[in-house]
């Protein structure tokens, strides 16, 4: 890595930050469990790091490693992304025709 | 197989649109599902542009390790109870930290002679990722009482947790400084998984929504300084937004609380004030308990009622009999409205999940803000095992451990019902003046068994 991509990448660290702060300062309290969620599967890109890893793997050490990141990466993007949905399914508007009042 | 790196660059940039897309969604109840469904695919189109990538070998490890996590994770996701979705955050959230400090060992272990940038980004993936995983392993235990959900301290706590830590970035410095021996990154995942476990175990069970946040943004932290060993800007970019969305959580929650975030993690809240609960009534005033009948005959003739529900509601499981009280009252002509307290739960908008778990509709549901100016107007509030959330000495009484914490004002109402098991005081573990103001009735018992034996009484009204 030359020092001209750490720059680089430094700098899009920090947009990636205002911008993060950006757009979640939107979500509502009400989805703040969703979001968190949602943050979790997120977080779970890191298996593209376990993919790399475990995918260049030349030694018994890393095999192993890399295959438990791989695991737990995965679980962490499967479990989140169901997690989230499941919780997202159960926000309705109205859930049976009942009396009008207080609709936001 | 994609060996062109703008090719493999611009896919990533789909994925983080994608993310970017899917977290904006969030802010409406009504696109947010959808927005899961373009996150997924931003996943896919990751997962399978690394795939793709020259160089990628072992594809029974990878296959094997897919199918492995993604059984986990589905039978994980579909069959926790929505009552157990914070210790369920707490676990997916610990997972990634650990994927990210092991992605961190194998770069440590592989790198022949890492640069400086790299061995600093691979010394933080691995600390924060440790203390990430660690950390959300206690949680879980402490969500799901393995271990006890009060704080645990002993003297001299914050000595020995600042002593592992410096350990711990005193090895890092060496790392990074060119002691490039394996031992050293042993040592400091090490140390950084036993500072995560140090580290929650204080805290006690009100304070964990403050807890679950900064260990998400541990996590996102830990997936970005992977980015940089990995030279990745789909990682960083990724990992930062979850930095982002965990930290400014954080900083809610602990505002929610009026305390600083160094207070809740080092304050080890609670544990001092658990002084014998028969000293209350003092000052002449008694707790007067209530029966369920007096209690429905109340809420029936009552024009507004006001639901507050806090933890308790959780741990008995009673949100759908909730609801069904509330329908059963609405029927009667009653103005039924949920109060939420940003830190009623165990996570942030613990209660908005399992009412709408309940299905009740969400614009039945108001922001502590936006209802406290209702309670004046309110003829009964009822407070659902909810304690410190309602406790009016966080507004009048400077001495106590909750003063200057906003407060749900159910006390303005015409009167309060509170459904409580014991008088024990909450987690915070303070007495709570609401108890003994003479609008106050307790409808002692269990949450649920309380709200059944409400919802016959009203129905035999």
């Amino acid at each position: 890595m030359s020092d001209a991509s750490l720059v680089l990448e430094l700098t899009v660290l920090v947009l990636a930050a205002f911008l993060g702060f950006e757009v979640i300062s939107k979500v509502p309290t009400m989805l703040h469990t969703p979001l968190m969620s949602g943050a979790n599967f997120i977080h779970g890109i890191v298996i593209v790091g376990a993919i790399i890893v475990l995918g260049g793997a030349e030694d018994t050490f890393t095999r192993v490693v890399g295959f438990a990141a791989m695991v737990l990466a995965t679980a962490n993007v499967v479990g989140g992304w169901f997690v989230t949905d499941r919780m997202l399914g159960m926000f309705k508007r109205r859930p049976e025709p009942k009396k009008e009042k207080d609709g936001a | 197989m994609i060996s062109d790196p703008d090719v493999v660059g611009l896919l990533y940039l789909v994925t983080i649109v994608c993310f970017v897309v899917a977290l904006k969604f969030l802010s409406s109840p009504r696109h947010a599902r959808k927005g899961n469904w373009v996150g997924g695919a931003g996943m896919l189109v990751a997962i399978a542009t690394t795939l793709a990538l020259d160089g990628i070998g072992n594809w029974a490890l990878i296959l094997v390790g897919l199918v492995a996590g993604t059984v986990v994770g589905v039978v994980g996701a579909r069959t926790v109870r929505m009552t157990a979705m914070p210790q369920m955050v707490a676990v997916f959230n610990g997972v990634g930290g650990g994927a990210a400090a092991l992605v961190a060992l194998a770069e440590w272990h592989t790198l022949a002679d890492p640069v400086r940038d790299e061995s600093t980004s691979i010394v933080l993936s691995a600390l924060i990722g440790s203390i990430s995983f660690a950390g959300s392993v206690v949680a879980f235990a402490k969500l799901q009482e393995l271990v006890s959900g009060r704080p645990i301290v002993f003297p001299g706590q914050n000595v020995v947790d600042s002593l592992i830590l410096l350990g711990a970035a005193g090895l890092g410095i060496a790392a990074i400084a060119g002691l490039e021996e394996q031992w050293v990154l042993y040592l400091l995942i090490a140390l950084s998984l036993l500072f995560g476990v140090m580290f929650v175990l204080p805290i006690g069970g009100a304070d964990m929504p403050v807890v679950i946040s900064l260990l998400n943004a541990f996590t996102g932290l830990a997936a970005s300084a992977t980015g940089f060993v990995l030279d990745s800007t789909v990682l960083i970019v990724s990992g930062m937004l979850v930095g982002a969305a965990g930290t400014l959580l954080t900083l809610l929650m602990a505002k929610a609380m009026n305390r600083s975030v160094a207070n809740v993690l080092f304050g080890a809240f609670g544990q001092v004030h658990a002084g014998p609960g028969a000293a209350r009534a003092d000052d002449g005033r008694t707790v007067r308990a209530t029966t369920p009948e007096d209690v429905a005959v109340q809420l029936s003739f009552a024009r507004k009622v006001i639901v507050a529900p806090g933890y308790g509601m959780a741990v008995a499981q009673a949100q759908h009999d909730v609801r069904q009280l509330a329908d059963l009252l609405e029927e009667r002509g009653v103005e039924v409205k949920y109060a939420i307290h940003p830190v009623a739960g165990r996570m942030p908008g613990h209660m908005n999940v399992l009412l709408a778990e309940a299905n009740v509709p969400y614009t039945q549901l108001f922001e502590m803000d936006e209802i406290n100016p209702e309670f004046p107007q309110t003829d009964v509030v009822l407070v659902i095992g909810a304690n410190d959330v309602t406790n009016p000495a966080a507004r009048s009484d400077p001495s106590s451990p909750i003063y200057g914490m906003p407060i749900l004002d159910v006390d303005k109402a015409a009167s309060v019902v509170v459904m409580k098991r014991s008088l024990n005081p909450g987690f915070a573990g303070i007495d709570n003046e609401l108890y003994l103001d003479p609008k106050t009735t307790m409808l002692f018992g269990d949450a649920k068994d309380s709200v059944l034996k409400l919802i016959s009484a009203v129905k035999a009204l």
